[in-house]
């Protein structure tokens, strides 16, 4: 099982800070397919992906118990 | 540690000492502040929120990246998360260095950096309304939802 962290908007959206899904064995960009059309996330356009805590390309493969986030674009600062 | 993710209000002072050094003749400090009014709109406080596991190790990332580009520097880096009202600290960021240019300059790189890759959002909120910022700046779009390679690197 992943567990896959929510922020900001998406997190306001979903109504929750996370979501637990068996994704392990696709990529990112499966990852990112599966979430818009499996959920009411909608576009995933400008969402970055994170996986274990660092930035993620679409070829990433995600693996077993791998903790996925959702990176809106960022404002801090 | 020299970076940190924090709920309470940032002393300058407590970053400032950080870098301080009997090798260094120059200590920037930046602080980032809460503006309350932008493009002519009144904001009533400010709220952010972190990733926080990631955002700190993004800021280490980016002091890491400052002492590769100007050996010989030393930075601090605090980030403050949750409600922030008008003129509160919410950023600030120290850099030594043995002469002024490369404080001044790993200073100014190191607010940018922040803006691109840590995994920091604000929320505006207004007399009518409220929003989440996205990429202030207009300078990243990741219209492929992928980080440019430079922002990846470590």
């Amino acid at each position: 099982m992943n567990k896959i962290l929510l922020f900001a908007q998406l997190k306001e959206q979903a109504g929750s800070n996370t979501l637990a899904l068996d994704v392990s064995g696709k990529t990112v960009k499966e990852l990112r397919d599966y979430l818009e059309s499996e959920t009411d996330l909608g576009s995933l356009t400008g969402i970055m992906i994170a996986i274990n805590e660092e930035f993620a390309t679409d070829e990433t493969i995600i693996n077993a118990e791998d903790v996925i986030a959702l990176i809106p674009p960022v404002s801090g600062g | 540690m020299n970076c940190e993710i924090t709920r309470d209000p940032i002393k300058i002072e407590e970053i400032y000492v950080k870098v301080v050094r009997r090798e260094a003749g120059a200590v920037t400090t930046f602080i980032g502040t809460v503006r309350e009014l932008t493009h002519g709109r009144k904001t009533l406080y400010l709220e952010y929120e972190a990733y926080e596991a990631m955002a700190l190790k993004k800021l280490e990332q980016i002091v890491v990246e400052m002492k590769e580009r100007w050996p010989g520097v030393e930075a601090a880096i605090s980030h403050r998360i949750g409600r922030l009202e008008i003129s509160d600290i919410a950023v600030a960021i120290a850099v030594s260095s043995p002469h002024r240019p490369e404080a001044y300059e790993a200073n100014r790189y190191a607010i940018e950096r922040i803006k691109e890759i840590v995994p920091i959002w604000k929320k505006e909120h207004w007399e009518d309304g409220e929003k989440w910022i996205g990429n202030q700046q207009g300078t990243k779009e990741y219209v492929d939802g992928i980080p440019e390679e430079a922002d990846l690197i470590e």
